[in-house]
């Protein structure tokens, strides 16, 4: 190679480095605007948690970190008990619909999947249907069942809605067409009866469904207002939400009591997300496209 | 079980589908389909649930379409939906389509966007209510003063409480959607790029004429999902007016919350059925429209 050959090469070369470090520049510009715009998005949440540590007569400041600190709105928030039995209610009614859904849903998908029988199309179609059916036309004929049998004002009352849901059933019946019926086979030569091929065969196959599912089913059920809402009576059976919401209107305008109400009932979601997180996006994903 | 054994194996699988659907469809016909028809049947009754149940015909439905604050709820309805829906479709894509765009500390930047997604509406409504209140208190109109920009009403007045109910509502499923967007992004095959670069198609071009035709399903999952929310809005703005709500003069106030009110402070469970069944058609109606247009084009 000459010299004036290398020259050239190293010249071609500077030519293409100008585009590329202009295109740069271009990212690190998309990467200020974009940063930005996700500092504005957490900004109610920042804001919800900065309040919640001021005192009273820092409230009306727009400073972002307390001048002094304070966990107080929290002693204080939480001294009556009333947040501590609304975070049960929540968790608990959260967990044993969710736990629900994923045997139930999961059962019903795996069946109209993997089994042939007469009236499978039917069963179907129909709980596709529901899909369509609005919860709200549902709260009215709910209430009154619920009134009939005595369930308003509990547990029950407040879960049995959300036991099943049809989304969750499309959403596994998808899943379980990933897997293969030579594996559903093969146990059942092996002697297994069905309802152990569904559980020790199948189910592990999925159970990245599952999380999906059980991602939703929870925050739907954690974040739920309107029927908890209607279905509760006494203080004592409030969910989260609805405490909160009553307590909002108790405070009235004791903000930072507020805030710090709504930073108990937004805490433990957040805390769930940045810990699963990647997991969480996947399981969004997931359901939202096969759903 | 000697009557099981002498079955054939896809007799015992009949027998097995159904032992597994007995519960849930005996759950699917008390909990979704009869309340379905009652539904439909209590809204051609009169009943304040203490009384008789009566027979009211279309009573209710003539009651309903002679009912000013109807139409207003009507109109509000739909202005969340037309407002919200197209708003966070463009903000989110805008925010999708640059966020896929870049390498560096994106799981970071994708968590900033989605974080709003994990949070429950009751809790943020009452933020955003603090958010929108006056001076002293409101964290907006506190920084208008700082820079001297007159007060904003948001709350208090008939035409910018919706809009200000309708953004945290924008705000809290932008996360969703944008990740959404970006797994659509993602599905692009990468030699359609390929193929438009070497041919120098400037970018407007290939957004138009590649992306954007390509994520149509994508985007029609998220214009009816999104639809579906906004026109059943309830959690948002009950929190945000609950000293009156839907107010200011029922300027906020949507279907769902007419149906909560006219069935659980008025006891007019006739009027409030007929208001569902029109929720229904309305949803019904608006999912069918979006999916013929969106899927012809």
């Amino acid at each position: 190679m000459t010299a004036t050959d290398i020259r050239a090469s190293s010249e071609t070369l500077l030519t293409v480095e100008a585009p590329k470090k202009a295109a740069n520049m271009g990212q690190v510009v998309r990467w200020l605007i974009l940063f930005l715009g996700g500092i504005v998005m957490i900004m109610p949440i920042v804001y919800m948690l900065s309040t919640s540590l001021k005192w009273p007569h820092e409230v009306y400041n727009v400073n972002l970190w307390p001048k002094e600190p304070t966990i107080e709105n929290y002693t204080f928030v939480l001294e009556d008990g009333r947040f501590y039995g609304w975070m049960i209610n929540s968790t608990v009614i959260a967990l044993i619909t969710t736990a629900s859904n994923l045997f139930f849903d999961s059962l019903v998908g795996y069946t109209l999947c993997k089994f042939r029988f007469p009236g499978r199309y039917i069963v179907f179609i129909a709980i596709l249907s529901t899909l369509m059916i609005p919860t709200e036309m549902l709260v009215i004929p709910w209430y009154l069942m619920s009134q009939q049998f005595g369930w308003l004002d509990s547990y029950w009352g407040i879960m049995f809605p959300g036991l099943m849901t049809a989304f969750g059933t499309f959403l596994m019946k998808q899943f379980f067409e990933t897997v293969p019926d030579d594996f559903i086979e093969a146990a059942r030569i092996d002697g297994l009866n069905e309802l152990q091929i569904w559980w020790t065969v199948a189910m592990p196959l999925v159970r990245p469904a599952l999380a999906a599912l059980a991602i939703f089913v929870f925050l739907g059920n954690w974040t739920a207002f309107i029927w908890p809402l209607i279905v509760t009576n006494s203080v004592e059976m409030y969910t989260l939400p609805v405490g909160l919401s009553s307590f909002g209107d108790e405070a009235d305008v004791q903000w930072e009591l507020i805030m710090t109400g709504a930073a108990i009932s937004t805490i433990p979601t957040l805390v769930f997300f940045l810990v699963f997180q990647r997991f969480i996006i996947r399981g969004v994903v997931m359901a939202g496209l096969k759903g | 079980m000697g009557f099981y054994k002498n079955l054939s194996i896809r007799q015992k699988q009949i027998v097995w589908a159904w032992a597994f659907l007995a519960l849930p469809v005996v759950f699917y016909v008390v909990i979704r389909f009869y309340p379905t028809g009652n539904a439909v049947l209590i809204s051609f009754q009169d009943w304040n649930l203490l009384g008789d149940r009566t027979w009211a015909g279309a009573e209710n439905y003539l009651k309903l379409w002679h009912d000013p604050v109807f139409w207003k709820v009507f109109r509000n309805t739909f202005a969340y939906l037309i407002i919200g829906t197209p708003v966070s479709l463009v903000i989110s894509f805008v925010i999708a389509y640059h966020l896929d765009k870049l390498r560096f500390m994106h799981g970071f930047l994708r968590m900033l966007y989605f974080l709003p997604f994990m949070t429950s509406a009751v809790a943020m409504a009452w933020v955003w209510r603090w958010f929108y209140q006056p001076v002293p208190i409101g964290l907006f109109n506190n920084f208008l003063a700082a820079v001297g920009i007159p007060q904003i009403e948001f709350l208090r007045s008939t035409t910018n409480a919706l809009p200000a109910i309708l953004a945290p509502a924008v705000w809290a499923g932008l996360g969703f959607q944008v990740i959404i967007f970006m797994a659509g992004l993602r599905a692009i095959p990468k030699s359609y790029y390929e193929a438009a670069r070497i041919d120098g198609v400037p970018w407007w071009t290939v957004l138009f004429e590649i992306t954007i035709p390509l994520l149509k399903p994508t985007i029609v999952f998220i214009v009816v999902f999104s639809s579906i929310g906004f026109l059943r809005i309830f959690d948002h703005v009950f929190n945000m007016t609950t000293n009156d709500p839907g107010g200011p003069l029922n300027s906020t106030k949507p279907l769902v919350l007419m149906i909560y009110q006219s069935a659980f402070t008025d006891f007019d469970m006739g009027y409030a059925a007929a208001q569902t069944v029109v929720l229904f058609l309305i949803l019904l109606l608006v999912s069918l429209l979006q999916l013929r247009i969106l899927r012809d084009r």
